[in-house]
């Protein structure tokens, strides 16, 4: 067999959850699949590699990012919030409280989503929730039920 | 309408699993990886029909890392799970876009992924079988030129060779010719969509290994582990018993995870590492399209009536567009047959289902098995008909609903027990939906408001033997394992068996631990979790179980307590004297057996152990369809009223309603999440969702960029769930299926609330604005 490896590899380091961790990357290895096989924080999903469903959202500066979309390389020395970083956070208990959650697939996307909304905006007016939810999909549909847990929490915030 | 007289079923008790979901903890079957796991990855056909002339993988084998490469030609067999058609890897050659054709094994998935972009496949293209209609026809291209000899896996299929029929099933009820020209109205319309998807936000992915002394260990994201074992028993000779399968939480399937394709492509990729560990995933467009999708539908309903509306006749033509491999769609094609009617009361009927082979991608099992497309195509035509004999819609169809007496088109007879009450359903919708107020009001310019209603039924054609079990272990705190193999999806099923099982043992939700990974090896064999059928099946060994274990905890409750069984009861973590209930002993002191002072040990651990089996299910008679296919119907209505502009045709949803009798509700909350996702998923798919075929054969729309799935915002404004509750005798606590329901009448109801707006008989799918206008346009001419 021919072999011909390079080295191809790089260590960086990743702020993510308030913590510094130190990962081995290639130059093309996305955000996702470092936080997943790298750091073993599986909660962002991989669900379409293509920024359309909104399952891998993290925070890049506390913005929400499609990680699918992003290279690992590209943020370095920027604050990443990972689901796993939310712990006890309001948004979760509010999908739980108003039944916002079934498979559970969708669910971190939407929590870490919705959590940027509410801290971003917490006057956020329906046309606006409607704008920054339409970037995840939850196949179980569960819209009515997430709809129900926002407009708790916006009420809350105001 | 909860029923008071119990105290955890009929409560919207929390979902078990709803706060460990919300950390982002739960870990699915893509999320473990541990060192050495290697990664598989497919090359598949950029043909939709070709004969494949050669297969060179010399390149991808120099790509570092490549560990196997695996060729159709080394399981040139076919498997499936009620015709063996399909080639898990193509072989000679291919028939549909996306097909599997071979498999690169290396140590990281993106050298997997290089690698099989260096395979070099050739083909000599092959006349593409484009749609059910061409198809269809004498002289049409074969899909597979050897229908007819493929290896029956269950009774009820029937290929035609030299055809591209992969089954034909018949339903012969009264005399449909004589009723037929005795009809003084009738009508005949038809109907058709494309095949579309399933979309479940989980992509399907399984890992598998051999290890040294045989054993297959296979953790995957399914419906059906017991099916798993049972293809790689029958069609790789592996011993069931050498076969085991864990499932964990699975992230939505809505039907598509409970057929067996990735299982044995991961076994066969295992197999050539030397039985290593292999990951198999797809991503979103193989998911899409390499994995099996939803059927289409070319139907064609007659309808024949008095004039006072009384329905006389049915015929029903159904072409299901099975796409390359027959798979769960000659399944569907019964069950369409065996429901072909909807919940309507025709004494004669008469229904050709066939399963038509095309070079589309495969279709299997969606939510509603068939139901919710043969529902579109009667629900129409039920509302055209109603017109042309000038009697009001709902008013039709509580003339004709199906009642107790009457029997199904497969000449089951129907009982208050094993159907629900359709006109109580009719009733209801039509106030929540504000009937009366009139079906289309204007308000302005351009702008109307209609309804559309729809009724619907459906039975859970089940394997005859179809079965579940559960066992149960006490813990010295006296709470309680339940372990059984109905698989979480996100419907809710762990909690509402915890909640049977809890209002069995009159026990504390808190003490029931429902273990949430199945187990093949530990758990008690199930049929699948498919057809709505888990709360029956499931319900019922769980309370099997529990009558099983309460006999054991009054045994040892009576020797403790020197007095006999029948003179205990069990509630409330305790094991009680009827008549003095004060008097009595702690679960948690018996659960591990009973210890005396002296140290004496009595009865040890209370492990409970409940099954319950399908009873007096036949399969269909070939000649007439006569047989019972399942053992209840639920039956429900749906309604939308919509705001319609009569020039652009774009609509908005603004009122929907579900009104289902699923028997009791054991959990009211997890239920109106099925009914409420359900119709969302079904309009979902009747505004936007279908595959785009190019003249090749070839799905233009492979990816949610372009193939648009509801998202927030998009749902009805209002929508209103209710149910009716008429218990069924056979379930647990009273209760029917219901998971698939929400989903069955979406398509009918706004296709028929469309149709009064636009005043144009809608007959295709999806219902987008340009669908309408040539509608409108072909209407014109």
């Amino acid at each position: 067999m021919n072999i011909k490896n390079k080295p191809t590899k790089k260590v960086i380091h990743l702020h993510v959850n308030g913590e510094t961790h130190e990962a081995v990357v290639r130059a093309s290895d996305t955000l996702l699949c470092t936080l997943r096989e790298q750091l073993g924080l599986t909660g962002a999903k991989r669900a379409c590699e293509d920024g359309d469903c909104g399952a891998c959202t993290v925070l890049v500066n506390g913005e929400p990012t499609h990680s699918c979309l992003s290279l690992a390389v590209e943020v370095v020395n920027k604050p990443i919030t990972t689901i796993e970083g939310l712990l006890n956070s309001p948004v979760q208990s509010a999908f739980v409280d108003h039944w916002a959650i079934q498979c559970g697939f969708c669910t971190p996307g939407f929590i870490v989503n919705c959590h940027a909304l509410i801290t971003n905006h917490p006057n956020a007016s329906e046309e606006l929730v409607e704008e920054w939810l339409q970037s995840n999909i939850c196949r179980c549909t569960g819209y009515q039920e997430i709809r129900e847990a926002v407009n708790n929490l916006l009420q809350k915030s105001q | 309408m909860a029923n008071k007289i119990w105290t955890t079923v009929g409560t919207p008790e929390q979902r078990i699993d709803a706060v460990e979901k919300s950390t982002g903890k739960v870990r699915y079957v893509g999320d473990y990886s541990v060192p050495g796991l290697m990664h598989a990855k497919l090359v598949k056909s950029t043909q939709a029909h070709a004969r494949i002339t050669s297969i060179d993988t010399t390149e991808a084998w120099k790509i570092p890392g490549v560990r196997a490469v695996v060729t159709g030609e080394m399981f040139p067999f076919h498997i499936g799970p009620i015709l063996a058609d399909r080639p898990p890897l193509a072989f000679e050659k291919v028939r549909y876009y996306g097909e599997p054709v071979a498999i690169v094994v290396a140590d990281h998935e993106h050298q997997a992924k290089l690698a099989t972009t260096k395979v070099k496949v050739e083909y000599e293209p092959l006349p593409i079988v484009n749609s059910v209609q061409q198809a269809f026809q004498q002289d049409a291209p074969l899909v597979h030129e050897n229908a007819g000899q493929y290896t029956k896996i269950i009774d009820n299929v029937y290929p035609k060779s030299g055809t591209n029929i992969g089954s034909h099933i018949k339903i012969r009820k009264g005399d449909f010719d004589s009723a037929w020209a005795s009809c003084e109205e009738t009508i005949t319309a038809n109907y058709s969509f494309n095949l579309s998807d399933h979309v479940a936000l989980e992509t399907r992915s399984t890992r598998v290994e051999i290890n040294p002394a045989g054993k297959v260990i296979v953790h995957s994201c399914s419906q059906s582990p017991f099916t798993i074992k049972k293809v790689l028993n029958q069609f790789f000779n592996v011993d069931v018993g050498n076969i085991l399968v864990h499932i964990p939480m699975v992230g939505g399937a809505f039907g598509g995870k409970g057929t067996v394709q990735l299982e044995p492509l991961a076994y066969l990729a295992s197999k050539a590492v030397g039985g290593k560990l292999v990951k198999l995933e797809f991503d979103r467009e193989e998911d899409m399209i390499t994995g099996p999708c939803r059927i289409g539908l070319d139907a064609t309903v007659q309808l024949g009536a008095t004039k006072e509306g009384k329905l006389v006749a049915g015929k029903y033509t159904y072409l299901l567009d099975s796409g390359a491999y027959s798979d769960q769609a000659a399944g569907i094609t019964r069950a369409a047959a065996i429901d072909c009617t909807g919940p309507y009361h025709i004494p004669n009927v008469w229904c050709d289902s066939y399963c038509i082979y095309t070079n589309h991608p495969f279709a299997t099992s969606f939510r509603g098995y068939g139901h919710p497309e043969l529902t579109f195509a009667v629900e129409r035509t039920i509302d055209q008909l109603a017109k042309k004999l000038q009697i009001d819609p709902v008013q039709f169809r509580i003339l004709n609903g199906i009642k107790p007496g009457h029997t199904s088109p497969t000449q089951t007879g129907l009982t208050a027990n094993n159907i629900g009450d359709v006109e109580k359903c009719l009733n209801r919708a039509r106030e929540l939906i504000k009937w009366d107020e009139g079906q289309k009001i204007e308000i302005g310019k351009n702008k109307v408001r209609t309804k559309g209603i729809s009724l619907f039924w459906k039975t859970s054609t089940t394997a005859t033997n179809a079965q579940a079990g559960a066992i149960l272990t006490f813990e010295a705190d006296g709470s309680v394992n339940l372990n059984c193999a109905a698989i979480e999806l996100g419907q809710g099923t762990k909690t509402v068996l915890g909640q049977i099982l809890a209002e069995k043992l009159g026990m504390d939700m808190k003490k029931i631990h429902v273990t949430m990974e199945t187990n093949t090896q530990y758990d008690p064999h199930q049929w699948r979790t498919v057809a709505s059928s888990s709360t029956f099946l499931a319900g019922r060994a769980v309370i099997s179980a529990a009558e099983n274990a309460i006999a054991q905890l009054k045994k040892t409750a009576s020797i403790v307590l020197q007095c006999t069984p029948e003179d205990l009861e069990v509630g409330g973590g305790r094991v009680f004297l009827t008549p003095d209930p004060t008097f009595g002993v702690e679960i948690k002191d018996i659960a591990i057996g009973y210890t005396y002072p002296s140290g004496h040990s009595i009865e040890g651990q209370v492990v409970g152990v409940g099954k319950h089996v399908q009873r007096h299910l036949t399969p269909m008679d070939e000649q007439t369809g006569f047989g019972k296919p399942g053992p209840w119907w639920s039956v429900g209505v749906q309604a939308v009223e919509v705001e319609l502009n009569t020039r652009d045709f774009t609509y908005s949803i603004l009122n929907a309603v579900t009104v289902l009798d699923g028997g009791t509700i054991i959990n009211p909350m997890t239920a109106t999440q099925q009914m409420r996702g359900g119709m969302y998923m079904g309009l979902s798919y009747a505004t936007s969702e279908k595959f785009i075929f190019d003249h090749n054969g070839v799905v233009q729309n492979t990816g949610l960029r372009n193939y648009p799935v509801l998202r927030y915002g998009e749902q009805p404004a209002e929508y209103l769930v209710e149910f009716i509750e008429t218990p069924a005798a056979d379930g647990p606590f009273g209760a029917r299926g219901i998971g698939e329901y929400g989903v069955i009448g979406a398509a009918a109801c706004l296709a028929n609330s469309l149709s009064v707006g636009t005043e144009v008989e809608l007959t295709q799918l999806p219902l987008t604005p340009e669908v309408i206008w040539q509608a409108k346009k072909v209407e014109k001419q």
